[in-house]
């Protein structure tokens, strides 16, 4: 047992014949804000799924807080564990997605209750006041009672993430949450995240935002093929790529 | 139930029931193809007509669509004979089908029409085509791609409502089957055996409708 | 033609017919009610990745979409009481326009339930809901307003079909109206007023599923 918070290892995942994910491994302690880029197909949202289990893997372990994550062997079996087991230890981690994926016929502050009516069985009341005080952190108590069409994209992204943060996660996962913005919204979504970074979040963010992954990342990870292609702190990767591959792909992306 | 004894009274009726088939098939056809006549002036009056006219085919369509189908065949099958026309069960049968018939064609037609972009009477009008031009080559055509499927999914309505008809004593499968019915007492096996044959039909219809479906659809 | 409109002796059996009409909706809304149970169940086997409750799902919807109403009516009023399966003439006119519902409803509901982003699925799979959680709480509301234009012709059409319930004498509207046309001789203006009420019904219907659907719409 390490004090670790996230622990990857040799992670294996394949669609059919087709392997995405070939021996990942990545470990975080709490408080660290890391950033994961490269290319698009290399792996990068696929590694951010499946530590919440919306894909399967097939080898390899994934622990947070020493707990393993979505599988167990029993008697040198590997099976998938029962699915509300699983949907317990989807609620140790919190998820943010590049469409927003706010429920449509429910308002921002219902949005941000129904996980903690119905997995985490507060009462309305309780709910509810968590609800205002997370979108109040979020810049939009004022918004509570609208509706997912009544907000821009960028004020529905906030309230996912607040949606996710809520559920009190050991662990934000971020996904190219700001790629489905209009550029004018983008800002606002990312100053939400860098707040909740420097208040000590830990959290996991597939970007391509490399100015945003250089500030606010304490440590970086370029994905290239299924592989981890380097890892370090911002500086050194954005400044000194020791690799020709991560030189490649930082000039061919808008950081400058 | 005694399968070889149903075999046995099924052979005996074999041609009461191969009539009644016949009967089904026939009037199934008939009726579709009157309504489809009939449904394609409806669609294009609804979609191009006059307003007066525009307003006559609507109240004539939405009367039809809010009536149940035996209810049209049985005031067909009653009224006609009161206000003097003299046509027999299968003749007034057909006609209420027909007309049913032909409120599904017209809203399909219509849909279809009104379906194609403003923008494309636009184009033909630019480079110089008249309205029947443009019916013809732009607007048919495109309106005919998503007309078929609808249209051979209502040939399989018909086939349904056809068995209506032996309510009003027109000696269709349903009807015959009924009469094999009060004689052999058979009722299970009978039914059953009814209820396939129309099964296999519709589901031919229904197989061919998916592949027409697919021929029509505009690559992409 | 000779024949002169005359209402007297419709109006003298207008309360019969009203009472069919209340028989009338009063069937259909215990068969949709128990078809939309069994139409949402069915829909989500139609949708499984599991083939073993898909494919029952799947013939029990084909057969039903591809065989007559009336041959279903009757099969289970006199056939299925040979099984030793013996209802009443409203129970088994009920039994089979549920069964006959559920098909019709769950390709609606099917139709509404693919319509739904999987993404909004993994939302609710990150804030570790269950999947029973999140059909009802999520899948199930939204599928409902999505679906609300088809249910509702849906709806209609199924009201139109109790009109079959007359074939096994149930006295519902049309059962009413054929029994006063054969003792007044008022045949056009029995079928006239039977008719009206039908088309009436169906155009409140639609009111109603389209205040639900204003009722139910999203701000945006």
């Amino acid at each position: 047992m390490t004090g670790n918070l996230l622990e990857i290892r040799d992670l294996h995942k394949s669609y059919g014949d087709v392997e995405v994910l070939k021996g990942v491994d990545c470990t975080m302690v709490q408080g660290d804000v890391i950033s994961i880029i490269g290319s698009s197909g290399s792996g990068k949202t696929t590694m951010l799924r499946c530590i919440n289990m919306l894909e399967e893997f097939q080898g390899g372990s994934i622990r947070i807080d020493g707990q393993e994550i979505g599988y167990e062997t029993v008697g040198g079996q590997r099976r998938r564990k029962s699915e509300k087991e699983i949907a317990r230890q989807r609620a140790l981690t919190g998820m943010a997605f590049q469409q927003f994926n706010l429920f449509p016929h429910m308002s921002a502050a219902r949005n941000v209750m129904l996980g903690l009516m119905k997995v985490k069985k507060l009462s309305k009341e309780e709910a509810r006041s968590i609800a205002e005080k997370w979108l109040d952190r979020v810049g939009l108590r004022a918004r509570a009672d609208h509706f997912p069409g009544q907000l821009s994209g960028g004020q529905q992204q906030r309230v996912a993430i607040a949606r996710a943060i809520a559920m009190n996660p050991k662990l934000m996962l971020f996904d190219e949450v700001t790629s489905a913005l209009d550029p004018e919204l983008v800002n606002e979504v990312l100053q939400v995240i860098k707040t909740l970074a420097q208040e000590g979040m830990s959290m996991l963010l597939v970007t391509h935002e490399m100015r945003f992954a250089y500030e606010v990342s304490n440590r970086v990870i370029f994905m290239n093929q299924g592989r981890i292609g380097e890892e370090g702190n911002p500086r050194e990767m954005f400044h000194k790529p020791r690799t020709e591959r991560l030189s490649e792909f930082l000039k061919t992306s808008s950081f400058n | 139930m005694d399968i070889a004894h149903f075999l046995e009274i099924l052979w005996l009726a074999r041609i009461p029931i191969l009539k009644g088939l016949g009967m089904t098939i026939s009037i199934s056809l008939l009726a579709i193809c009157v309504g489809t006549v009939l449904g394609v002036f409806v669609g294009l009056a609804l979609t191009y007509g006059a307003r007066p006219l525009r307003w006559i085919v609507r109240i004539y369509t939405d009367f039809i669509r809010g009536t149940p189908v035996l209810v049209l065949v049985l005031a067909s099958y009653y009224v006609l004979g009161t206000i003097g026309l003299d046509l027999n069960p299968f003749q007034a049968g057909i006609l209420a089908l027909a007309v049913f018939c032909s409120s599904h064609v017209g809203e399909i037609v219509r849909g279809a029409l009104q379906s194609i972009p403003r923008g494309q009477t636009e184009a033909a009008k630019a480079i110089g085509l008249t309205f029947p031009q443009t019916f013809a080559y732009v607007l048919g055509p495109q309106a005919l791609r998503q007309v078929l499927p609808a249209w051979v999914n209502t040939a399989a309505e018909m086939v349904k409502a056809s068995t209506l008809l032996s309510i009003i004593g027109v000696a269709e499968l349903l009807l015959r089957t009924q009469e094999i019915i009060s004689r052999s007492f058979l009722s299970l096996e009978f039914y059953f055996f009814a209820g396939f044959l129309y099964f296999i039909i519709n589901y031919a219809i229904e197989r061919f409708g998916r592949y027409v479906e697919r021929k029509t659809a505009v690559p992409s | 033609m000779g024949y002169t409109l005359n209402f007297a002796a419709v109006w003298r059996s207008f309360d019969l017919l009203l009472e069919g009409l209340a028989l009338s909706l009063a069937l259909a809304f215990a068969a949709i009610l128990i078809g939309a149970v069994i139409g949402l169940f069915t829909a989500f086997c139609l949708i499984s990745k599991h083939g073993l409750a898909r494919r029952p799902a799947g013939i029990y919807v084909t057969i039903i979409r591809n065989t007559p109403i009336l041959v279903l009516v009757l099969f289970t009023y006199f056939a299925l009481p040979q099984l030793g399966f013996r209802l009443g003439k409203i129970e088994s006119f009920v039994f089979t326009l549920a069964l006959y519902s559920g098909a019709y409803l769950a390709e609606v509901f099917r139709a509404g339930l693919l319509s739904i982003p999987a993404g909004l699925r993994e939302a609710g799979l990150a804030i570790g809901l269950t999947e029973m959680q999140i059909r009802t709480s999520i899948i199930a509301p939204l599928m409902f307003r999505n679906v609300l234009p088809s249910l509702s012709s849906t709806i209609i059409s199924l009201f139109k079909d109790t009109s079959l319930a007359a074939a096994i004498a149930v006295p519902e509207l049309t059962f009413e109206a054929r029994k006063i046309n054969v003792e007044t001789f008022r045949v056009i203006e029995t079928w006239i007023v039977a008719s009206c009420l039908y088309v009436v019904t169906c155009s409140i219907l639609a009111a109603l599923m389209r205040a639900v659907e204003r009722r139910l719409s999203l701000p945006r």
